[in-house]
């Protein structure tokens, strides 16, 4: 199956972007007719590297050699000239021309009177025919396909040339078991035939499935290389978010171990049920006054899904809230800061910062917003709160009138901060704070968060660290693939490791459980007609 | 491979060889797109029988020779109008109406300083395209929004025509100019209705045959339609998305001076305040006709119809009498927010 | 990524263009002053007492752009545009015309304020459709003013019963050509209804929630903002702004010219507001800029007169202006000129990752 020589070799790859080393030395190797997974999370590098590959970033340093030789691609279209397609998580095809043509865009069979649409046709035919899918009717539109389908056709692409190399860029993001198996039986297939696949998910469950081999990368840094029957999967994820075995069970600071029900405290907070399709499962979760409930998962978990639905960014589509008690309908951020639940969103860039606006202004902005435009808060008053946030939260420069894009990543994260606590929440909900900071403002934020549980307010604390947020909470609710796997409380004796065996442990049972599922699925049971 | 997945396919043996109408069947109800257009077409059957019965004379060789003669300039640019908003990204030209004006008066000046008139119809076309062409730079190279690039060629042809002139310019009488308007009679009715056209409109058909090659038969077409789809998409599929993205606003900018060819042929009449509001009249024909605004599907054959619809529309006002020419405006503009209204509707509902 | 540190104003893009505009403003005064030395001069009307000069006709000439102007300036700030306002002003002179016309008694104090509160009020209703359309049906804001554009005028016409109305209206003929301490009212009026509407804008918290809508309408979601009623808001403004614009510009000559009244002020609008330091794509704002725009503007199409080139070409001068400033402020040129990363791909092939919501880690 694998043969000796590496179809895809990158040596030595390096690449910086202004402020950010993306990949620091990464090596990696592709051989023919084998499943290889590149791994890691948020920020590890793995899209830089593909990227690096087929010709869309050139690297500052290190050489890629395809077949032996060192090859350098300056589009895409030179990439796939050289048998190197990239299929990517979103589908990129294009919904309203036909199957058919977007198989064959861009290689349509041209006679003396324009294309010739016939034989266009016959050979998409012909490019489904090694997926399978001879039998589509590449007439329709895109559009009548289901995703998983469309993802095929994407591959299919692939077929109309001759394909080396085929990289899937988080091609099970939006499919459900059945359509991945489906996925997965066209990439046996492919494998068979030799040709090297490259695949890259967060879902370990998956990996573990259809790889062969796997090169973990992390922070930019390549990490490891390994066959996947030789490594644990609780290995893995350590490789993968950089803590060692010993690391991750050092421990830290102390933490409540009383059972809040115990105390027969009322939740701030009872969610029952909460969903919404295709981000999170329903879910039930009680959040207390005064306690730091950290949530931990990986990439594509759920986590910021389900925080959302608390806020009000986004309408849940099953289950309730409650608040103190009392149902609430929390529809819109408006309706969730009235509520006095407030949310620092994930992504700071696009969500969160008003970047051509103050750091005066964006500290007030959500208070104001409260408000409303009539009553503006008075400048004494905006100047106490201003000068208050600055100083406690250390933002530096403490310039009030310094434009926050001009801000670092970590000053502009504890302006964020600010903004929220001006207005005083009750449950702040804090999506992965730390992130792309540097250690010092990670260390003040960490402190902020402890210190505002002591004055009483619920604190939600999101994470891909996993060291952190068992450092900092009370309480730890596990999520993995959109589901809350696990609730439990913290204590001397919980460790980083126990969270890593709950989500690995969860995908080997849940593995085995749709196995023998499927052996009990008929093989004509599917999806009644196109979607 | 064999195949042993079945996804959504009918598990039957290959599917028998469709006969025509089979296949209209098919294509009306499996393309959402084309949907549009033949309630575009219904729209027009519709006015010819209510306007038919209203009035009179309305089905008749001399009307749809006068809709034919007096829309052609308008068909034209609702074809460039066409491949620009099918490139979605909000796609819009809105320069049409005053690239028409400066090209007339700036081409009937020079046949009247006794250029050769065909070199002049040339260059009438060749000043749409460097409007055009300007546009297309601001829009692809310096991510300029399309309706203020396109705005501000509109002031810019609109400005430069007045500058050349503000009185009308004349086109000699003797001009060869003249004879692309000569009125070729096709069919002898009864009396004066007959079925006439002029070398103008055969232009036109011509053009319209020709966008419709393009669009379905070329690849620079295809991608018109794919970068409509998904310009991300097309780009990463390695289509030359920038050059066409250019090519459309060279095209309308081009098919803006072949319209003011047509238009001042007819007329014999260059003037700086020709064209005011043309820009409207065209994106009606376009959104009528069944394109979408937001790009990617749509064809020009539903432009032409959409033309023809606003041409009718007029005509059945002028014969009612009732209704002030002063309201046409307010028509126009409340049946292009009803149709935009639709297209919003319906792009939700599908999404 | 951090940017390099500015001053601490670090209001570069505002204060620059607005400065530029001042100069641009002593220039062409320059320019004219070279053909007539005394173009400058102000004198003082033997008879009337007021004020008599070129600059003077200047500044009664720059209060319809004035008002026209500021609205855009809110309109643009949201990241949207308002191509209606030439046509609503139509509107709002036909409706003042039209109403004075037909009154028993249209010099009465009564019949004049009626006539201006009624184009107040269509114009304002012109403005809250343009607003309903782009806030709650979500339309693109060029596709409804551009047709409000194309309407409007149809419904100036069909106000006046297509003719170009005149009316006889002390009241409003002394408020449009009247002059207070020797100064041209209007312009007075006019500067007050900007200071107005400057401190509505600037002493709420109108100004700053425009602004973040106009930079970022997702964060600013997310922090609580509704951005509904806020387009909604500036549309009004604009309709409402635009109609005061008609009335000042049917009142010189008290008569509304229903294909000439405003047509092209679009252009003057935009224009005024771009120079004035408002970036086309939204965001901040600035009054003050859109001011110095409009003045700018005004003078621009007196020394055009004065130099003898036809008005008509200045249209071509103006969309030249726009040009440029829309390479200035190009993100693309932006990005070219600060000469980022030489050896990124060229421009073919686009990273698909720069539309998810993996980043490169800040």
């Amino acid at each position: 199956m694998t043969s000796a020589q590496p179809i895809v070799q990158m040596q030595g790859i390096s690449i910086e972007f202004p402020g950010v080393k993306a990949l620091d030395d990464v090596g990696f190797r592709l051989f023919p007719g084998e499943v290889h997974a590149l791994m890691g999370e948020n920020g590890a590098g793995k899209s830089t590297l593909i990227k690096a590959l087929t010709g869309v970033y050139r690297p500052d340093a290190g050489t890629v050699l395809i077949d032996g030789e060192p090859r350098s691609f300056h589009t895409t279209a030179d990439a796939q000239a050289a048998g190197v397609y990239t299929v990517y998580q979103e589908v990129n095809l294009c919904p309203n021309l036909s199957i058919g043509e977007n198989v064959m865009l861009g290689q349509e069979v041209r006679g003396r009177f324009g294309v010739n649409w016939r034989a266009t046709h016959r050979a998409a035919t012909e490019a489904l025919r090694r997926l399978g899918l001879e039998r589509l009717d590449t007439r329709k539109p895109l559009s009548t396909l289901s995703i998983a389908l469309q993802q095929l056709v994407a591959i299919s692409r692939a077929m109309v040339s001759e394909v080396k190399v085929l990289i899937l860029d988080e091609p099970t993001s939006s499919l459900d078991a059945s359509e991945v198996e489906m996925l997965f039986r066209v990439i046996r297939g492919l494998r068979e035939d030799g040709v090297a696949i490259l695949f890259v998910s967060h879902f370990l469950d998956q990996v573990y499935e259809i790889s062969d081999r796997l090169t973990v990368l992390r922070n930019g840094q390549y990490v490891g290389e390994h066959l996947v029957s030789e490594l644990a999967r609780a290995e893995l994820i350590s490789q993968m978010i950089g803590k060692d075995l010993e690391a991750l069970t050092s421990l830290g600071g102390d933490r409540r171990t009383a059972p809040r029900d115990e105390t027969g405290e009322e939740p701030l907070l009872r969610a029952r049920e909460l969903g919404r399709k295709g981000a999170i499962q329903p879910t039930d979760l009680d959040i207390y006054a005064g306690e730091v409930v950290g949530v931990a998962g990986l990439l594509g978990a759920g986590r910021t899904e389900l925080a959302r639905l608390l806020y009000g960014a986004d309408r849940p589509d099953s289950g309730t809230v409650e608040l103190h008690g009392t149902a609430a309908d929390i529809k819109s951020p408006v309706a969730g800061l009235a509520n006095g639940i407030a949310y620092s969103t994930e992504n700071r860039r696009d969500e969160g910062i008003l970047a051509d606006l103050t750091v005066r202004e964006n500290l007030v902005l959500s208070l104001q917003a409260r408000r409303g435009w009539a009553k503006p808060i008075p400048r004494r008053q905006q100047d106490e709160i201003v000068e208050h946030y600055i100083s406690t939260l250390n933002v530096r420069p403490p310039d009030p009138n310094a434009l926050i894009k001009n801000l670092s990543g970590g000053n502009q994260q504890k302006v964020l901060l600010g903004r929220w606590l001006a207005t005083q929440p009750e449950l702040l909900i804090l999506d992965e704070p730390t992130r792309g900071i540097d250690v010092g403002a990670k260390a003040e934020i960490q402190q902020a968060v402890v210190d505002l549980a002591e004055t009483g307010v619920a604190v939600v604390f999101i994470s891909s660290e996993l060291e952190e947020v068992v450092r900092l909470s009370e309480r730890i609710v596990v999520l993995k693939d959109r589901q809350k796997i696990g609730d439990l409380l913290n204590g001397p004796e919980v460790t980083a490791q126990q969270v890593v065996d709950i989500i690995a442990q969860h995908g080997v049972e849940a593995a085995e459980a749709m196995e023998s599922e499927l052996e009990e699925l008929t093989p004509t049971t599917g999806e009644g007609g196109p979607a | 491979m064999t195949s042993t997945l079945e996804p959504q396919v009918d598990p039957a043996v290959e599917p028998p060889p469709e006969t025509w109408t089979a296949r209209l069947v098919r294509k009306i109800t499996a393309n959402p797109s084309i949907l549009p257009t033949v309630a575009a077409v219904a729209l027009f059957v519709g006015m010819l029988i209510y306007g038919e019965t209203a009035y009179g004379r309305i089905v008749q060789y001399s009307t749809l020779s006068n809709l034919l003669i007096n829309n052609a300039h308008l068909i034209v640019i609702a074809v460039g109008l066409t491949f620009v908003i099918l490139t979605g990204n909000g796609g819009i030209d809105l320069s049409v109406g005053s690239v028409i004006a400066f090209s007339s008066v700036a081409g009937v000046m020079l046949a009247n300083a006794g250029w050769n008139p065909w070199v002049v119809v040339g260059l009438m076309i060749v000043f749409g395209s460097l409007f055009g062409l300007l546009a297309g730079v601001l829009i692809q190279w310096f991510d300029v929004q399309p309706f203020i690039a396109t705005l501000a060629t509109m002031f810019l042809a609109r400005g430069l025509a007045s500058m050349l002139s503000t009185q009308p310019q004349r086109l000699d009488d003797d001009s060869p100019i003249r004879s692309l308007g000569t009125r070729i009679k096709i069919i002898d009715g009864p009396k004066v209705d007959d079925l006439v056209i002029t070398p103008g409109v055969i232009l036109t058909i011509l053009v319209v045959a020709a966008a419709f090659f393009v669009l379905h038969r070329t690849r620079t077409g295809r991608t018109v339609y794919a970068l409509g789809g998904s310009e991300q998409s097309a780009r990463l599929m390695g289509l030359a998305a920038a050059r066409t993205k250019l090519f459309v606003y060279v095209l309308s900018g081009s098919l803006s001076g072949l319209a003011a060819v047509i238009y001042t042929s007819r007329l014999g009449i260059g003037q700086n305040i020709t064209g005011i509001g043309w820009e409207l009249l065209a994106i009606a024909a376009v959104v009528i006709g069944g394109t979408l605004l937001s790009g990617g599907y749509g064809y020009v054959l539903g432009s032409v119809i959409g033309a023809l619809v606003l041409g009718l529309m007029t005509v059945l006002i002028t014969r009612d009498g009732s209704i002030p020419p002063e309201m046409t405006t307010i028509i126009t503009g409340g049946v292009l927010l009803l149709f935009v209204l639709l297209q919003r509707a319906v792009t939700r509902s599908r999404s | 990524m951090t940017e390099p540190k500015t001053t601490s104003r670090g209001r570069d893009l505002l204060h620059r263009p607005y400065v530029w505009g001042i100069a641009a403003i002593v220039l062409l005064l320059l320019l004219n002053t070279l053909k007539d030395p005394g173009y400058l001069a102000i004198s003082v009307h033997p008879e009337s007492g007021n004020l008599v000069g070129n600059v003077i006709d200047i500044l009664r000439a720059s209060v319809p752009i004035l008002m026209v102007a500021v609205g855009m300036a809110l309109v643009i700030a949201t990241g949207g545009i308002d191509l209606s306002v030439g046509s609503i002003m139509a509107v709002g002179g036909a409706t003042a015309m039209q109403f004075l016309s037909a009154s028993d008694d249209p010099s009465s104090a009564g019949a004049s304020a009626a006539a201006i509160g009624l184009a107040l009020l269509i114009s304002t209703a012109l403005g809250a459709v343009n607003g309903i359309l782009v806030a709650f049906v979500r339309l693109q804001p060029f596709i409804c003013t551009l047709i409000m554009m194309l309407a409007g005028r149809g419904i100036a016409k069909v106000i006046t019963d297509g003719r170009n109305t005149a009316a006889e209206s002390d009241p409003l003929r002394w408020i449009v050509n009247g002059y207070v301490f020797g100064f041209p009212f209007v312009f007075v009026l006019a500067i007050g209804i900007v200071i107005a509407v400057g401190l509505i804008v600037r002493r709420s918290a109108l100004g700053l929630m425009i602004e973040a809508i106009g930079i970022n309408l997702e964060a600013s979601r997310m922090a609580g903002i509704r951005p509904r009623g806020l387009l909604l808001t500036v549309y009004i403004f604009s309709g409402a702004l635009a109609g005061i614009a008609g009335l000042f510009a049917v009142g010189t000559v008290m008569t509304v010219d229903v294909t000439q009244t405003g047509y092209l002020m679009e252009l003057d609008a935009i224009l005024a507001v771009v120079i004035g330091g408002t970036a086309l794509y939204g965001g901040k704002f600035s009054l003050g800029g859109a001011v110095v725009g409009a003045l700018l503007i005004a003078t621009l199409d007196k020394t055009v007169l004065f130099l003898g080139i036809p008005s008509s070409a200045s249209p071509a001068f103006k969309a030249v202006v726009i040009i440029v400033v829309c390479l200035l402020q190009s993100g693309h040129v932006r990005r070219r000129l600060r000469r980022r990363r030489s050896h990124e791909a060229p421009p073919g092939a686009v990273p698909a990752d720069e539309t998810q919501k993996q980043e490169a880690v800040v």
